[in-house]
Formats: C-alpha cells, sequence, structure tokens
C-alpha cells in the first residue's frame, strides 16, 4: 500500500525551499523503510516519512527527487521516468535531483539491485496521484466532469470545450486539494515513457567532465587528508615521528584519527607525499602471520557434521550413500576487491553545528549514523549529500571513509576532504569472501539426479560486522543462491560452516551470489558429463514447467542454437541462476588460442527481470555484470600475505581490459511477472558459463579460481 | 619551488609549484579542472589521460615541468564549441555507466583518431585497451570510437 500526501498542505517542506504555488507530493518507496525510518527518528519523523517527492512549479518545471545513489547504475534517469510516465509529464520538463538524508525523509541506502524495483509501484502511484489532482483541479476550473478530462504531455485537456490548461497553471488549484489514493495505473499498453530507452540525463555532463565525482568536490579553505593506515589487520599506532611530514610544504596538520595517522594540506599531492614521509610504528595486530594457505587450511577444516543445516530436504545423506554413482568437487574462490575506478574518498564540514557530509557514498543513512557518532552530534544535526560515485559494487555501502572525513573536519575545524589511494583502496578494502565448495551429488542407474549436497565454509559479513547478529553461525545471507538452488532434486543439503578471519568482508555485486552460483552451475555442468546428459536439457529437466527461469534457458537455447556449431578448439557453456527478483540464463563461446590463453569470444545473457523500464540501461548493467563477473572469474584474488593484502595497485590486481571483452548479447523477455532488480544479476552466471564452455573446449575442469592462477593470463 | 608557465586549454598559467608535482594534481587542485580523474597513480589505469600536444599522455605521471614542455588539453577543453565527434558518439551510444573513466577514455580515443582517423578494428582494441572501466561499458567503447571514425572522427 502506497500512501501518497500533498507536503504543501502539511506545510512540511517550508525549510526545503519550495515555491509557494507548487504542487508537493510526498510518497514513500517501501514500507520498510518507512518502518525503519520511524523507528529510528521517532517522533521526528511521525506520522509520515516519505523519502522521495515530487514538485510541479507554477512554470510547470516538474522537479524529481531520487533518494538513490548514481553509481553508474541509472536511477537518475530511471525513477524520474517511473514518475513522469504515469503522470502525462512531458519529459522535457522533467528535472532530476539527487536528494539528501534530510531526517524526514526516512533511510536512504542503495543496494541489493533495489533503485527501481521497490519504486516501481509508490513512484508511479504518485505520479498517478498528482495526475489526478491536475485533472480534478482542471474540473472543477471549466466546471467539467473530471471524467471527461484528460492529461497529456503536461496539459489538462478537455476536448468537448476545447479547454486546455498547463500543469503549471494548474499546480496552485491542485495542491489545495485532498490527494486521491488508489488510482487506477494506466495499462501496460498505454505507457508512454516505461520501456523507452531515453537518454540518461546524466550522460552529457559524464562526456563533459562536469560530473562532481566525491573527488571533485571543493569547499572554502578545503583541506586535503591522506592516511597512514594499519598494514596489518588489526593493528594500533604505536607511535609516530611526524618532524619530516611537518616541515613540509603545504602541510598544516598531522592528527591521529580512529584509523591512523593523518596529515591534512593543502593540495592532495602535498598530503600524500607528507604522508609518506611519516614513520609510523604499529602494534603486531591481530595475526601478523596469517596468509592465504592458512587460510584455506582453515577453511578445509570446517567439518560438515558440525555445519548449520540451512537447507535440507529427503534424506540426502541416505540417497548419496544409496547412489548408483556419486559426483563429488571442490570449488575454491579468493577474496576480490571491489576496486572501483574512483578510490573512497569522502568530505565533511562541520557548518553552524551541523556537520555535512558529501560524497560518494552507498550507505547515506548509515553514513548519518557513524557521522553523527564520529562528531558526536545528534544524527538530526548530520546532513549527508551523496554525490556522483565513480562506481560502487558494494564498497560504499562501507562507512569507514565517513567516519575518518568526520573525525578530521571535527578536529580541524575546516572542510576536510580524505582521500585514499589506489593502493589503499586495494589494501583497505572490505572483501568479497573466499570460500570453499564440496559439491557432491548422487545419480541413479538411469542417470537421474537424485541427491544434492553444498556444504559452504567462508566467512560470514553479517557475523564479522556484528557476531551477536549471527547466533549459531547460521548465516542466511551466506547462503544466498546456494539454498536458492532453483532445481527439483528431492534430496538436498545446503549446510554452512562460518569461518571467519581477521580479513574484512563486505558485500560485492550479487554479494554470495558470487560464489554459490558458480559451485552450483558449473558443478551441474560435471553431473551433466558423468550422467551423458546435455547440460541445457537436464536443467530443463530439474526445473518446473511454469517457471521463469526455466523460460529465459529455453529462450537462451533457441536463440544460441544449443548445441551450436563452433569453430574448432572453440567451447560452450550454459549456467542460469536467479536473484535479487531477476532470472537470468548466459551461454559463452571459449577457446584457449595457445597454452596459457583463455579466450571469452562471446556471451549471450537471456534477462527475465519483469516490467523493463528503460531497456538500454538494462542492457547496459547486464554488459557491467558480464565484465566484472568476467575480471574476478580471469584476473582477481586478494591474497594475503604476512598478516596484510600483498597486492596494492592495478599492476598487481589487473581488472578486465577492453580486449578481454566479449561481444555481449543481451536478450530480454519483458512481462508484467514482479520486477526484478538489473545491477546485480548479471554478475552470477557468467562465471560457471564459461568455465563449462573452457571444460568444452580444453577438457580442463578449473575449480580454483583465478584463471590466471592456471593459464598465466 | 619554482615557477612554471603551463598552457591548458589553450590559456595560459604561471604557477609557483614544486616542479615535479604530477600534472594531474596541477590540473584538479591549482587550477580547478577537476574533470581529469586520479585512478591509480601510476600510469595503469588511464582514468588521468589529457592531451600533450595533441597526443595521450597520463597526467599522474608526468610532471608539470614535463606538461610545460607542450600545449595540455583536458576534458574541459575538448569540444568548446558543442560536443566533439567523439563525445556526440559517446552520447548516442550511452557508453557511461558511472562515468569516471569516461574522460580518459574519451581522450584517448580523440588521441587516435586524430593520428589515424579510420582506424581498424584491431588499432581501437589496441589504442583503447590500456584505459581501465571497471563498470564494464567496453563494448560501448569499441563501438563509439567505430562510429566516430565513421564520422571523420575529428
Amino acid at each position: 500500500m502506497t500512501t501518497v500526501i500533498n507536503l504543501g498542505r502539511r506545510d512540511f517542506l517550508k525549510t526545503a525551499g519550495v515555491l509557494t504555488g507548487a504542487l508537493v507530493l510526498g510518497f514513500r518507496l517501501t514500507e520498510a523503510a518507512a518502518a525503519e525510518a520511524a523507528a529510528e527518528w521517532g517522533a521526528v519523523g511521525a506520522p509520515f516519512n516519505p523519502n522521495a517527492w515530487l514538485e510541479i512549479t507554477p512554470e510547470g518545471r516538474i522537479i524529481v527527487q531520487v533518494p538513490w545513489s548514481e553509481l553508474g547504475q541509472g536511477p537518475l534517469t530511471a525513477i524520474p521516468m517511473l514518475l513522469a510516465d504515469e503522470l502525462e509529464a512531458d519529459w522535457e520538463m522533467v528535472e532530476v535531483r539527487k536528494a539528501w538524508n534530510d531526517p524526514r525523509f526516512g533511510r536512504m541506502g542503495t543496494g541489493g539491485s533495489r533503485s527501481v524495483r521497490t519504486s516501481w509501484d509508490p513512484v508511479r502511484r504518485a505520479g498517478a496521484a498528482a495526475r489526478q489532482m491536475l485533472i480534478l483541479a482542471a474540473a472543477a476550473r471549466w466546471s467539467v466532469p473530471a471524467g471527461e478530462c484528460r492529461a497529456r504531455r503536461s496539459e489538462v485537456v478537455h476536448e468537448r470545450s476545447g479547454n486546455r490548461a498547463g500543469f503549471g497553471d494548474l499546480a496552485e488549484a491542485a495542491s489545495l486539494l485532498e490527494v486521491p489514493q488508489n488510482v487506477p495505473l494506466k495499462a501496460p499498453a498505454a505507457r508512454t515513457l516505461i520501456g523507452k530507452s531515453l537518454p540518461r540525463l546524466d550522460t552529457l555532463a559524464k562526456i563533459t567532465g562536469e560530473a562532481e565525482f566525491g573527488f571533485d568536490l571543493r569547499f572554502p579553505g578545503l583541506l586535503f587528508a591522506a592516511v597512514a593506515r594499519a598494514p596489518v589487520f588489526g593493528a594500533q599506532v604505536a607511535g609516530v615521528d611526524d618532524s619530516t611530514a611537518r616541515r613540509m610544504r603545504g602541510v598544516r596538520r598531522v592528527l591521529p584519527i580512529g584509523s591512523g595517522v593523518a596529515v591534512l594540506a593543502d593540495t592532495t599531492w602535498q598530503a600524500l607525499k607528507a604522508r609518506d614521509a611519516l614513520d609510523v610504528q604499529w602494534t603486531p595486530g591481530s595475526e601478523p602471520d596469517l596468509d592465504s594457505d592458512a587460510i584455506a587450511a582453515r577453511l578445509a577444516a570446517a567439518r560438515p557434521e558440525a555445519a548449520a543445516i540451512m537447507r535440507r530436504e529427503g534424506n540426502p545423506a541416505g540417497a548419496l550413500a544409496s547412489a548408483h554413482t556419486v559426483v563429488s568437487s571442490v570449488y575454491e574462490l579468493p577474496f576480490l576487491s571491489h576496486s572501483p575506478m574512483e578510490p573512497v574518498n569522502c568530505t565533511a564540514r562541520i557548518v553552524d553545528g551541523f556537520c555535512e557530509v558529501y560524497g560518494p557514498i552507498q550507505s547515506v543513512s548509515w553514513g548519518q549514523s557513524v557521522a553523527a557518532a564520529a562528531a558526536g552530534m545528534d544524527p538530526q544535526r548530520v546532513k549527508v549529500f551523496p554525490s556522483y560515485a565513480g562506481g560502487g559494487f558494494g564498497r560504499r555501502l562501507m562507512v569507514d571513509y565517513v567516519t575518518d572525513a568526520v573525525e578530521l573536519a571535527e578536529a580541524a575545524g575546516c572542510p576536510v576532504q580524505v582521500v585514499m589511494t589506489r593502493e589503499e583502496d586495494t589494501r583497505h578494502g572490505f572483501y568479497r569472501p573466499a570460500s570453499r565448495h564440496v559439491m557432491q551429488a548422487g545419480l541413479d542407474t538411469a542417470g537421474g539426479l537424485v541427491a544434492w549436497s553444498h556444504h559452504l565454509a567462508c566467512p560470514s559479513i553479517s557475523g564479522q560486522l556484528d557476531p551477536a547478529g549471527v547466533p549459531d553461525g547460521r548465516d542466511e545471507g551466506a547462503v544466498d543462491g546456494a539454498a536458492t538452488l532453483p532445481y527439483r532434486i528431492g534430496n538436498v543439503d545446503v549446510l554452512y560452516s562460518m569461518v571467519n578471519t581477521p580479513v574484512p568482508v563486505g558485500w560485492l555485486r550479487s554479494v554470495y551470489n558470487t560464489q554459490n552460483a558458480l559451485a552450483n552451475e558449473a558443478f551441474l555442468d560435471e553431473v551433466a558429463r558423468a550422467a551423458g546428459r546435455d547440460p541445457v536439457a537436464l536443467r530443463l529437466d530439474l526445473l518446473p514447467g511454469d517457471n521463469r527461469l526455466r523460460r529465459t534457458l529455453e529462450t537462451a537455447r533457441d536463440h544460441w542454437g544449443w548445441p551450436a556449431r563452433l569453430e574448432k578448439g572453440r567451447g560452450q557453456g550454459v549456467a542460469c541462476h536467479p536473484c535479487f527478483g531477476s532470472f537470468v540464463t548466459m551461454m559463452a563461446e571459449v577457446s584457449s588460442p595457445a597454452p596459457g590463453r583463455v579466450r571469452v569470444h562471446r556471451v549471450l545473457a537471456v534477462v527475465d527481470c519483469g516490467p523493463v523500464v528503460h531497456p538500454d540501461g538494462m542492457r547496459s548493467q547486464i554488459e557491467g555484470g558480464i565484465a566484472y563477473a568476467l575480471s574476478g572469474l580471469l584476473h582477481e584474488g586478494i591474497r594475503i600475505r604476512r598478516g596484510r593484502v600483498a597486492q596494492s595497485n592495478f599492476d598487481d590486481y589487473p581488472i578486465l581490459t577492453l580486449d578481454e571483452m566479449p561481444e555481449v548479447t543481451v536478450v530480454s523477455i519483458p512481462s508484467e511477472d514482479a520486477i526484478g532488480g538489473i545491477g546485480e544479476p548479471g554478475y552470477p552466471p557468467l562465471g560457471p558459463a564459461v568455465l563449462n564452455a573452457l571444460f568444452d573446449a580444453t577438457g580442463v575442469r578449473v575449480r580454483n579460481l583465478p584463471l590466471a592462477a592456471h593459464f598465466g593470463q | 619551488m619554482a615557477v612554471v608557465n603551463l598552457t591548458v586549454n589553450g590559456q595560459a598559467h604561471t604557477l609557483d609549484v614544486d616542479p615535479d608535482t604530477p600534472l594531474l594534481w596541477i590540473l584538479r587542485d591549482h587550477l580547478d579542472l577537476t574533470g581529469t580523474k586520479y585512478g591509480c597513480g601510476v600510469g595503469e589505469c588511464g582514468s588521468c589521460t589529457v592531451l600533450l600536444d595533441g597526443e595521450a599522455v597520463r597526467s599522474c605521471s608526468l610532471s608539470v615541468r614535463e606538461a610545460a614542455a607542450g600545449a595540455v588539453t583536458t576534458i574541459e577543453g575538448l569540444g568548446r564549441d558543442g560536443l566533439h565527434p567523439v563525445q556526440k558518439a559517446w552520447k548516442e551510444l550511452e557508453v557511461p555507466q558511472c562515468g569516471y573513466c569516461q574522460p580518459g577514455q574519451i581522450l584517448t580515443a580523440v588521441a587516435l583518431l586524430d593520428r589515424n582517423p579510420r582506424p581498424a578494428d584491431a588499432e581501437i582494441t589496441a589504442a583503447m585497451s590500456g584505459v581501465l572501466c571497471r563498470c564494464g561499458t567496453y563494448q560501448r567503447i569499441g563501438r563509439a570510437v567505430k562510429k566516430a571514425s565513421e564520422g571523420g572522427g575529428r
């Protein structure tokens, strides 16, 4: 249920600078968000916390506040489209604004591929309510039945009388009306903007250099801060000799903060050079001898008997014991770094008793909380303004950098921009957890799959953030994509062993689906081979008849012409996976053109995310998911050595380059089924599709990553 | 410290700076030209690419003293009378996602097309493979360079 309220009538937004005579409607994007906000803000938020709003000015400008961070995934275009379509607005009159965290606007955070799908219903309903109010205002003015009036291209028209009035002209009268609730939404065929690939509203700024990213924010008196950070996980400052740094040109302050020792200077370069001139002694840290081998051994030591049973159907142990054939494999996947092109940074200042935080940030409300703690202020005195973000991929869900910036702004008494170098970004991340997957499948005498067991051992993101939050090691998040195995098998075990380490972990694009889909879908290919079955046919046998994932698999099969005739030396692979409400099948064509080389020639992605708001934006996100997943598969793996991250920059942590990008074709199956997310579902099927194709091409089955470790990319 | 005379986007600047300072930070922190991006600081990613006398160079790895020997063009100086054909192709194909690397991508493409107006696909791939993008816009970058080249590219 979506509630839309007339903010103008409630005198709600006087402080937000809303013009008089404007129609201003507020609405919630999710009920859950409103409930959280009510809990957090108490009476301040009561009785209503809209977290988005629409304003129609007397000039007919249509201003849409978007509370989702723009990380490249396109909410600044897609959300106004939802609204303008129902409103029957002239798209040329639509202006988009990045919302800040006015406390009355509820919780803000961008993740989980949620921006468009959780806006789909409430934003369209707000647009429909506004449209109806404008129609009612026009009908009253002309003394004609509202039912005879219609809205189109920012006008209300009464054809019989020939009357017409612009939205701006009607805004004031409309603003005096009660908000009609539950105005019927347009039929899909009547949509004018939804489903069209309109030019993105942020493209021009991004090709001219005008787009303001976190690093680009400038304030009078701004100092740049570089921080000497603990090399070893858990180490603390034991002593500092800053005598050289303090004498360097442009250096203003040297300050100890929670995450290390900061140098504040007039320019970024001066801050970085002086930071490097600090002589800091560190405590030994939590495990100064930790290395990747030790972590792998801990994951391997996890016993299935002691694991949490996250899903059990039938009698998997019995079915495996009595199976005609048992297939077993172990998959081992590394820690991954998000490595967004814009390294982590944040800018803060204390102004008139308020703490202002600016920068590329996904978790706006969480950032507000930690900023309040760092500044020693009430959260209501913290304003967070998300800027354009140079990628996020989950790294900016964490808010470590907000604490740094606020501590420094508070201590220095001036605006401070804290910058991380690429080396810091690589070494001080929150990594996609390393994982180990023990897979077993039982086949009957006819080759039918009768038992499936998946024992996952890996760090828990939730458990490392808050050990009390994951009692008994039952982290439901860790088995996302494993416990949600879509196949009908009869006897299924999904076990989880929480193995936490000092290595910080966090959410990376599609989170645990990155590992679990790979283990599921690569292992299922092994099962198909063992059973002498075609991998597409086997999956179709295992999926129910009326199933959205099945539909993507069938469409992919037909589009690809599976199995396709390929050049000699090439192989093809398939994988499918449901996550974040969407369903994706991928097929990949791969060769190993020379010993030690892997080449992914083309990838087909068939996507069912329900209604497609912006087809080109959807394709763009799937292309991005494929590139991000392929980068990880080919090249990436954070190594731990002597209690720290071994790599530092793109020379020793290489990522995908343009010449490695396959030709990608995206096919969507639009429908009016439940809308799904699109930022993350393009990642999980890529890895297993490529590994399966690689086996088809070479006969080599790779079960630990990255491929570079095997093929010396 | 020393006085450095630097020409950026046709404008002459006299700066009193450490001449070893990388051009990147001069542009960003002294001249407020923040369209040139920091990505790695070691010449590995290409986000900081600018043109020096028309050649694509990594401004993070070029001192302002070296840059002063020529004329620097940044993204702000490109297409001052409307969009450059490369920018137009970028817009038409909706290349950017996050957009952070795109100034460096665009200037790399401009330099390529200036010296080779009709590059073969393999030449586009070779020229553009040194500029990293984490959002995965590579397919569109390749197509946009091709498109710009078909229109003359300059």
